[in-house]
């Protein structure tokens, strides 16, 4: 078979838009009964599910620039996987999101056509890594922070967010394990190591406090149980932490100060540079050649 | 061949008349399988004289290895991927944390040899873990208990 002849028989399908970049993919929640609870604010409940799918989506990118980087190739596996599965929850929680906001638009529209001020991922998701240790590090804080958001969230009155929360459980676990594990490795290895290691978590450490600050939406969300007031998880995240850092022998926490998130939070639409940079290159083919398919 | 039954994809087949609706659900959140499924389903379903064909997707509950049928299991094991064992179950509390590879007991689907050795949490897909045995010598693939 020519080159050819194996790009006509990958692509000559009355359904090849799955290959396109950023359109013709079903909706994630085709068949899936998506009524909205009574007494469920629908702007609200919009919004929570972008912030959460927004943190999956720039987490997933992020992870997606470790291929063809990784030290390993059994690890760039693995970070390739875990990205897999945030994209899957990032589309799972845009579709929810647009399909409450019933405005028109759709998890296309919310991931390649926002301008970073409508992003509302935490900042810790959007950091480029510096190398490996920095990688595991926030990885580490990430899936720590939100397998107890996700946890909590199965029994979210929305059934819909209960059962991508469900599914979220199982993975975020692996991912957890996966970067604990490789903190400790790395902290209880060689001097080398260890100190790298130290300078990771001391890196990320910034970044923390923001997570466990609830804003607006998710204050008034909360009380029905639709959401979770993400303060409430601070202690349990702590003790993971903790838990790892004592295994891999590094400094906890409190060694470093946390910053204060001035001038507002990621939730809040305030963002890096970084978030920039990711969007430019997340969204260029897809607004360059808007609608278009290969 | 393993089928969709097999794995425990296929949540509710409703026939009547010319008109099916076929439920299914996803593994992983990310699985990109989903989309070949539903596409090879309703082909098929069509070419089996199916008038009107609806396949929808459930996510709840959540899906579970445990739903992977005896049969489908002996067909794993027979293609060189070894079968899960029972889904860990949750005590009540926060998820617990593993911080040493995992040291379960996993058979090697080649040599039947029980003491085999993880290589990496993730696989060529995020279903599967990676291992070998020290015995034959292989390296296998061994679907993960969720």
């Amino acid at each position: 078979m020519s080159f050819d002849a194996a790009y006509e028989a990958l692509t000559d399908h009355d359904d090849d838009a799955r290959w396109a970049y950023g359109t013709g993919f079903a909706d994630p929640l085709a068949g899936v009964d998506t009524a909205v609870p009574q007494d469920v604010d629908r702007g609200d409940l919009s919004a929570y599910c972008v912030a959460l799918g927004d943190d999956a989506l720039i987490m997933s990118h992020r992870l997606q620039q470790w291929v063809t980087r990784a030290p390993e190739l059994e690890d760039e596996l693995a970070l390739a996987n875990i990205a897999l599965d945030l994209l899957g929850q990032a589309r799972l929680l845009l579709t929810r999101a647009a399909e409450v906001e019933d405005a028109g638009r759709d998890e296309d529209a919310l991931a390649y056509l926002r301008d970073a001020t409508g992003f509302r991922n935490v900042r810790l998701v959007e950091r480029a890594d510096a190398d490996f240790a920095h990688l595991v590090a926030r990885l580490l804080v990430f899936s720590a922070w939100r397998l107890a958001l996700l946890d909590r969230l199965t029994t979210s009155t929305d059934p819909v967010l209960a059962a991508i929360a469900a599914k979220g459980v199982k993975e975020v676990t692996y991912h957890r394990d996966y970067a604990a594990q490789w903190v400790v490795r790395l902290g209880d290895g060689t001097d080398l190591s260890h100190d790298r290691m130290q300078a990771a978590v001391d890196a990320v450490t910034p970044l923390v406090g923001e997570l466990f600050v609830p804003d607006r939406v998710e204050l008034r969300l909360a009380p029905a149980a639709v959401a979770v007031d993400p303060s409430t998880v601070r202690s349990e995240f702590d003790a993971v932490w903790a838990q790892v850092l004592q295994a891999a022998t590094l400094q906890p926490l409190a060694a470093v100060a946390e910053e204060s998130a001035p001038g507002g939070t990621g939730r809040d639409g305030v963002h890096t540079p970084a978030l920039t940079e990711i969007l430019a290159e997340l969204q260029g083919v897809a607004r360059s050649l808007p609608g278009s398919v290969w | 061949m393993l089928t969709l039954a097999d794995l425990g994809i296929l949540r509710g087949v409703d026939e009547s008349g010319d008109r099916v609706v076929v439920t299914i659900t996803p593994t992983y959140s990310g699985c990109p399988a989903m989309q070949t499924i539903q596409d090879d389903l309703t082909e098929a379903l069509r070419r089996a004289g199916y008038a009107q064909v609806e396949v929808r997707t459930v996510l709840t509950p959540a899906w579970t290895t445990d739903w992977i049928t005896a049969a489908g299991r002996l067909k794993l094991a027979a293609a060189g991927i070894s079968p899960p064992g029972a889904a860990p179950r949750r005590a009540s509390g926060p998820v617990p944390l593993t911080l040493v590879p995992s040291r379960r007991a996993i058979a090697c689907p080649q040599c039947g040899n029980p003491d085999t050795e993880e290589i990496a949490a993730f696989s060529a897909t995020a279903c599967r873990s990676l291992h070998r045995c020290p015995v034959c010598r292989e390296p296998f693939e061994h679907v993960k208990e969720i």
